[in-house]
């Protein structure tokens, strides 16, 4: 479940802010936001009022699409950096920027003893550790430092509830293990490892891990008169409440001159994709996985190299409507807009579409140009998918609508990994080295549930999955 | 019987009315029976630069803004507190 959280909710207002003063064309307005959201005399969430602004300068910065790691000048105003966005040429890669103002270096991922400990007879923790890590000393048990796997047992074997884990919200999160910390205990992130999930972001409780934007750079294109297309993604139809043909209406309305649905290159994924495993079966392959989540391309990249001769090489939904979009308009800016963080990496990797909006970015688009969606005339879009290429966006749907296209009977067996965790990472790790998977096509999803639970999202999984799930039944 | 609305305008949900929507299915045992939960289009008061103050809520008309699930939960207690103190 996505909890509420105020940390969400000043994310969203900066963007809704920047968005609305670049679609007023007021770039000096952006100076004035940390001040007018945290104005003198009012409570503050920091230690002061001025490592509150300080931190919604950064803010601002990610929103116009700059990494805080990068500035040189403090003073610099935020106006000078929106001046400089319809200068940039290529998306910031890697994306994500650590807001240190924020960071509140965070203990280590840690077990540790508490004082319940009533230093018993049974001592379940010295016996129960696997590593001879825990000791009673003065009275209390105590932890080596250098032996702790934080394993966690000597925590469940205690009667008291004497020893707890600690835990770290962003390097708990990463499923491989590619949040870190530096020296002076601030988050560090090890962009070799990272695999662009999204999810430390959404799990930091004082939001210090943000993303560069590039809502800036879309709404500058709209404003400066460029045809500026929207791809939304299959998951959209169940994060917003609305009737997707108002949302296809709010699209328009907000400055895009046409719009594809991602799920039109859904169906031409799945199409492709059965060809091609039937193609790749007939050769005598054992399985094959999908290739439509982009965190997963990442982490074969970057984890499972024994793995990337298994991955289908038929173009993402996202990429193969881009190119449907791009037939139609040579010219034209195109713009992908999902509840998904690894978007950016693939589409910066292969160049098109232009840009990737999330659909926090799109609401906050929304609410900056004053557009309630369901007011919106409803409107069909150039192409529009099917239901089979709708339900894509929950788990499951890939290998379904793969399936749809083979034949009924011997058909491929479908195997679905529904959420990538060091669990299942090591799962997928024993595919490569045996060469052998239980199913023959392998349908893999970062997120747990599919995109409709993507990390960029204002909606709760569960009810963006059932939205979707109803609209593919009719 | 209070009338709690929350907004499902774009604003509104966008800020947060989406995790407010659980109060509907499931209100703490004290309130359940005593207040109604419906949903509305945008009530009009995020236009103009206002969307700071969302998501908002109404109980029985009266706006409360940034509203959380504490928040709403808090003041639908302090008004039947007032009402049968
Ligand atoms: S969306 Fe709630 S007041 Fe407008």
């Amino acid at each position: 479940m996505r909890l509420h959280n105020e940390s969400d909710r000043v994310k969203r207002e900066v963007l809704a802010r920047v968005a609305r003063a670049l679609f007023a064309e007021k770039p000096e307005a952006l100076d004035r936001i940390p001040l007018q959201m945290r104005p003198k005399g009012q409570p503050f969430s920091r230690c002061c009022l001025y490592k509150d602004r300080a931190a919604l300068r950064y803010r601002v910065m990610a929103a116009l699409g700059f990494r805080g790691e990068d500035e040189t000048d403090e003073l610099r105003p935020l106006a000078a950096y929106a001046a400089a966005v319809p200068t940039r040429t290529r998306n910031p890669e890697p994306f994500i920027s650590i807001l240190t103002e924020g960071c509140s270096a965070c203990l280590e991922s840690q077990t540790t003893v508490t004082n319940l400990c009533r230093s018993c007879l049974a001592r379940p923790c010295v016996g129960n550790c696997p590593k001879q890590a825990v000791h009673v000393k003065n009275g209390r048990a105590e932890i080596d430092r250098e032996r702790c796997v934080n394993c966690g047992l000597c925590a469940k074997a205690c009667a008291f509830h004497a020893i707890v884990q600690v835990p770290l919200a962003c390097a708990d999160a990463c499923p491989v293990d590619a949040v870190g910390k530096t020296a002076d205990g601030l988050v560090a992130i090890d962009h070799g490892k990272c695999i662009r999930c999204g999810r430390c972001q959404a799990a930091c409780p004082f939001g210090a891990i943000m993303a560069c934007s590039q809502m800036a750079d879309v709404i500058l294109k709209i404003k400066r008169g460029r045809r500026v297309i929207a791809l939304p993604a299959p998951a959209l139809a169940g994060i917003f409440p609305n009737d997707p043909a108002k949302l296809t209406g709010a699209l328009l309305k907000l400055g895009f001159a046409a719009v594809y649905d991602v799920a039109a290159g859904a169906d031409e994924t799945a199409r492709r994709e059965a060809a091609e495993l039937t193609e790749r079966l007939r050769a005598g392959a054992a399985f094959m996985t999908t290739s439509c989540c982009p965190a997963w391309a990442e982490t074969v990249r970057r984890h499972l190299p024994g793995l990337a001769g298994y991955v289908s090489h038929t173009p993402s939904p996202m990429r193969l409507a881009a190119e449907m979009a791009r037939a139609d308009h040579p010219d034209a800016v195109l713009v992908f807009i999902g509840p998904c963080a690894a978007k950016r990496t693939e589409a910066t990797f292969y160049g098109d579409p232009d840009h990737v909006l999330t659909a926090e970015e799109l609401g906050a688009m929304l609410i900056a140009a004053d557009i309630d969606v369901d007011a919106c005339d409803p409107a069909a879009p150039t192409r529009a998918g099917s239901r089979a290429g709708l339900r894509f966006a929950v788990s499951g749907g890939v290998a379904a609508a793969v399936g749809a296209h083979l034949p009924d009977s011997g058909a491929p067996k479908p195997y679905v990994i529904s959420g990538l965790s060091p669990k299942t990472i090591r799962l997928l790790a024993t595919f490569a080295k045996t060469g052998k998977a239980p199913g023959q096509l392998v349908e893999v999803m970062c997120c747990e549930g599919g995109c409709a639970a993507g990390p960029c999202s204002f909606e709760e999984p569960a009810r963006a999955a059932a939205r979707i799930t109803a609209q593919a039944a009719g | 019987m209070l009338h709690l609305q929350i907004c499902q305008g774009t604003t509104c949900y966008v800020m947060g009315a989406a995790q407010l929507a659980s109060l509907a299915a499931q209100l703490p045992e004290d309130l359940r029976g005593r207040v109604r939960v419906t949903g509305c289009r945008c009530l009009g008061l995020c236009r103009d630069g206002a969307f700071g103050g969302a998501p908002y809520v109404t109980i029985d008309g009266e706006v409360l803004a940034a509203a959380t699930i504490d928040s709403i939960l808090a003041a639908l207690r302090a008004r039947l507190q007032e009402a049968h103190p």
